[in-house]
């Protein structure tokens, strides 16, 4: 047992204490000692992932541990972790952190809400660390099936309805992966589930082609890859806050990172000649995600659809197979993650106050809710790429790596995808124009009040992660780096 | 005769002794004393479980010798000149059935303590042993004439047990319906058998082999064979009983059937196909392989639109099955391992989902999905469970089902059967649909009138207890998988 497997355990732990709590207080209790616990261990783990990096250890996974589970299949519970999986955990732990503040006031079912959400925080933790396909896989399911009940149960709006066309969605990409895992797993001839070990190994070309689609749109499916993504919206729409925003912020990116982690690395051959099909959909994606988001009138429908857009980014970079342009994925997967929880975040406080999220009954917040209202718009330039934030950061060095290719077909995929940075700034203004400025168009929004001290800590840690990317991104990206080269090497034929 | 060979009959041996105790004790006990019928049941069973779990060299090396080890097929011993296999992983399967064998009496104390039969008490634990007899003796046979006996003894008692509500119309129907069946389906394979001598001249299992040739007879007594068989296990299309004996059969022997009977074919039929058929590989994978896309996809279908939640888990037991014969088509070692491990997380599973199906019915009459609407607001336990339950034969993790379901598919993919995989794969997605209805209507669905909440008894909750507790540990702890496996090497 590594200090890795702390970031399941704790988790885990946190289940067993809600489970013996008592009341409202205990609940919240728990879950903010649990939440705070994860935060801390993971800013230790990017300082203990920086230090031992200075000290001169170039091995491609830190921290690595492993004991066998099943023997007969050769099956481990192998953890380790490199700049990227880092760089998820911290994500992850700040929209947890942030995700408990945000549902500091539940209605009904306080503590099976909880339950759900550190089982769903488990699978999410327990992905990032694994290095085992099967653990990878195992955890990528135990974090889709709570979404089923939180949203079932706590949701708004046809939440039945949206439920279960996610997890059935979800479900159907997990059965493309299991079946191109057992692919890998029997056809590379190394009998083994490790990510490093079937790196080394040489899976058949022939065999390439047909397992990479079949890894790749599994994991796409979370990633909201067109024409696979119809879940997102009307899942997030109908979510719980904590839910969407550790649906938006930490689950779609499983797919982006299992994309990058087990498609591309595992099959580059197939990646460098399949991309294009890839890259025609992720554009589509991008193109269509901002252009829906424009006529949407929910607010959460909105931020859906401009997550389909920006995930659709984040595989449309992994395709590009480059270092510069995949470096830019993962920051946008950082940035949008963290962008994403925080409007989520504040829809839920914004609709928690006014009960309609329908952008035509809103108006002239920003007099009444101040706070909420500056922070909205922060969230907006963030989302639109404004420099100084994170956005702009991850963006720019999406499209600066994607500019790399000199074809026409990716040329013109890149600049296609770039003319979507434009429509977000068209829906995000539009947006924060009609909602926060203007007149207040219900007598009833003058007695609202600005936000708690709970809602000003979850937006506040938010807010400063972004800003603190987009201010200094340059120990990020360096890590992020560091951790692509060995991956770079191999995809490059 | 040699008759020092009866000391390694311990499984069976043991059975009977706890049958003919129980007969005894049901016919000459003292009223006073019958009231203490059900716990020296379940006990004797224990003791009988222990004694199976036992390994077979262990309690030989008690009496001082073992017989003769056959090296070619490791591990089994042949008793009675070849007519009786003792084997390793025969055991284990017995004593799996076994526990769910227990598990099904512990549900059924509460509906046997019911005014009408509560004087056929004893009957019940007696015919329900002996249908475990004839279990056993399938299991172990090593000859076509023990396997029929024991095959005849599995399924005639067991109409006796679905009609056992006689005065319910609809149990009384299944049990005619059962036994229509039952006896059609094991006079073909009585056909397909004596097809089998007509062409080997031998009924030994360990003989016939040599003399499979691949005729268009030899394929045809297969396929009689085979098709009595898959009666029992219900494979589309020879599944047609199987929703309404279930539907009619009292809960807890419909648990018994979709459980304990159907895992003891599911073996028996691998045991057989690899080891008597086993050149006629060719041939049976080919049949195995449309019957098993057909039986998870058609019972998947069909299972979508019930209400009844009883003829519900008889169309998912059905696809159930259609899972498991993932792992015989395999034919490998390591499908035989996951069809073991198959069969023992699905017994804890639906025997989990009927054990909470039972008690319902019971306190409250009520089976149907929408019955269940709110459930989770007045027994909370029991939709845990219910969920629990549900989500592990849908495959869920952490719940035991994800491993077997990886199990079965890997063994699968082994021998190369993707499109096969790919099927199953998105007959799980169909499936946990319909068992997210049933989620759904407990936890999500509001309801006025929900079943009023009640404690149940100290049986059910035991054996909920110890299903739960197989549920969520089986697939953790993977000694369970290693030890079936390190006994299946020999295949």
């Amino acid at each position: 047992m590594n200090f890795l497997s702390l970031f399941v355990l704790i988790p885990v732990l946190m289940m067993g204490g809600l489970f013996l709590a008592k009341n409202l207080k205990q609940i919240r209790l728990v879950a903010t000692a649990g939440a705070s616990l994860l935060l801390a261990l993971a800013v230790g783990l990017v300082v203990a992932y920086l230090g031992e990096r200075a000290a001169g250890n170039h091995e491609e996974m830190l921290f690595a541990a492993k004991c066998l589970w099943y023997a007969p299949l050769n099956i481990y519970y192998a953890v380790g972790v490199d700049g990227i999986s880092v760089a998820m955990l911290l994500l992850s732990a700040i929209i947890v952190f942030t995700g408990v503040f945000a549902s500091w006031k539940m209605e009904f079912l306080e503590k099976e809400f909880f339950l759900w959400f550190c089982l769903l925080a488990t699978g999410v933790f327990g992905f990032f660390i694994s290095l085992d396909l099967f653990t990878m896989f195992m955890y990528y399911e135990i974090a889709l099936i709570p979404m089923y009940l939180l949203i079932g149960v706590w949701g708004s709006g046809r939440k039945e309805y949206s439920a279960m066309k996610l997890t059935l969605m979800l479900m159907a990409g997990s059965a493309l992966l299991l079946l191109g895992i057992l692919g890998i797993y029997f056809l590379s001839g190394e009998s083994s589930m490790n990510l490093l070990e079937l790196a080394k190994a040489h899976i058949p070309t022939q065999a390439q082609y047909w397992i990479f689609p079949l890894v790749f749109v599994g994991f796409g499916v979370l990633g909201a890859l067109f024409p696979f993504h119809t879940w997102s919206p009307d899942g997030h729409a109908s979510a719980p806050t904590a839910v969407s925003m550790l649906h938006a912020g930490v689950l779609m990116k499983l797919g982006g990172y299992g994309c990058f982690r087990v498609a591309i690395y595992l099959m580059p051959e197939a990646a460098n000649h399949l991309a294009w099909i890839f890259i025609i959909l992720t554009g589509i994606s991008v193109i269509y995600g901002a252009y829906s988001a424009i006529v949407q009138t929910d607010l959460k429908y909105i931020n859906a659809y401009s997550s389909v857009s920006h995930c659709g980014l984040v595989l449309f970079a992994i395709l590009m197979l480059n270092q510069t342009a995949m470096n830019g994925a993962i920051l946008q997967m950082l940035s949008h993650g963290l962008m994403t929880a925080l409007f989520f975040a504040l829809i839920g406080m914004i609709y928690g106050r006014t009960h309609t999220r329908d952008i035509r009954e809103l108006g002239g917040l920003m007099k009444i809710m101040p706070f909420l209202g500056v922070c909205y718009v922060i969230a907006g330039l963030a989302s639109l790429g404004l420099p100084g934030l994170s956005g702009f950061v991850a963006e720019m060095t999406v499209f600066v790596g994607a500019f790399q290719h000199t074809d026409t077909f990716h040329r013109v995929f890149t600049i296609l995808a770039c003319t979507s940075i434009v429509i977000t700034a068209v829906y995000i203004l539009r947006v924060v124009g009609k909602i926060l400025y203007g007149p207040v168009t219900d007598k009833h929004y003058l007695a609202l009040t600005d936000a708690n001290w709970y809602e000003r800590t979850s937006t506040v840690v938010l807010i400063l992660a972004i800003a603190g990317i987009g201010l200094a991104p340059l120990w990020l990206s360096d890590m992020i780096n560091g951790s692509l080269l060995p991956i770079i090497q191999h995809v490059k034929l | 005769m040699d008759y020092s060979s009866f000391i390694y009959l311990k499984e069976e041996l043991s059975l009977i002794a706890v049958i003919v105790i129980l007969l005894l004790y049901d016919i000459f006990g003292s009223k006073k004393s019958l009231t203490y019928f059900q716990p020296v049941a379940c006990l004797l069973l224990v003791g009988h479980i222990l004694l199976t779990c036992c390994p077979a060299p262990a309690v030989l090396a008690i009496f001082g010798d073992t017989p003769a080890v056959d090296q070619a097929s490791a591990g089994v011993y042949p008793l009675f000149s070849g007519m009786y296999n003792l084997y390793p992983l025969g055991s284990i399967v017995k004593s799996i059935l076994a526990v769910g064998t227990l598990l099904v009496l512990l549900q059924a104390r509460g509906w046997l303590e019911s005014e009408n039969t509560v004087i056929r008490r004893g009957e019940f634990y007696v015919i329900t042993l002996f249908t475990l007899l004839g279990m056993y003796f399938m299991i172990a046979a090593g000859n076509f004439l023990l396997f029929y006996i024991g095959l005849e003894l599995a399924s005639i008692p067991m109409a006796t047990l679905i009609a056992f509500d006689k005065f319910r119309h609809k149990s009384a129907e299944a049990g005619a319906k059962y036994i229509l069946t039952a006896v059609f389906a094991s006079g073909l394979s009585l056909y397909g058998i004596s097809l089998v001598y007509g062409t080997t001249g031998t009924l030994y299992f360990a003989d016939i082999p040599a003399g499979v040739t691949g005729s268009p007879l030899q394929i045809m007594a297969f396929i009689f064979f085979f098709v009595g068989l898959a009666f029992k296990l219900s494979l589309v299309p020879f599944h047609q009983w199987t929703p309404d004996v279930y539907e009619g059969a009292p809960t807890p022997v419909t648990a018994y059937l979709s459980v304990i009977s159907k895992g003891a074919a599911a073996f028996v039929l691998m045991a057989i196909l690899c080891k008597v058929f086993g050149n006629l590989i060719e041939q049976w994978q080919a049949i195995l392989f449309w019957v098993t896309i057909a039986t998870i996809t058609l019972a998947n279908l069909f299972a979508l639109r019930q209400q009844n939640l009883k003829r519900f888990f008889a169309y998912s037991s059905i696809s159930q099955a259609g899972y498991i014969m993932l792992g015989v088509i395999s034919g490998s070692a390591l499908g035989v391992t996951s069809l073991i491990y198959y069969v023992l997380v699905y017994m804890f599973s639906n025997l989990a989902a009927f054990g909470v199906i039972s008690i319902i019915e019971r306190r409250s009459g009520k089976v149907t999905i929408d019955d269940y609407n709110g459930l989770y607001s007045t027994n909370p336990r029991l939709s845990v469970v219910m969920m629990i339950a549900l989500f592990s034969l849908a495959g869920i993790p952490p719940f035991a089902g994800f491993f077997s379901k990886f199990f079965v598919f890997a063994a699968a993919v082994a021998e190369e059967y993707y499109w096969l995989v790919f099927i199953a794969l998105l007959n799980t997605v169909i499936s946990l649909y319909y068992y997210l209805r049933v989620v759904k209507a407990m936890f999500i669905n509001k309801n006025e009138t929900a079943i009023a909440g009640f404690r149940s008894d100290a049986y059910t909750r035991l054996s909920l207890v110890i299903c739960c507790a197989g549920i969520l540990l089986l697939g953790i702890l993977s000694v369970v998988y290693g030890s079936i496996h390190h006994y299946s090497l020999g295949w």
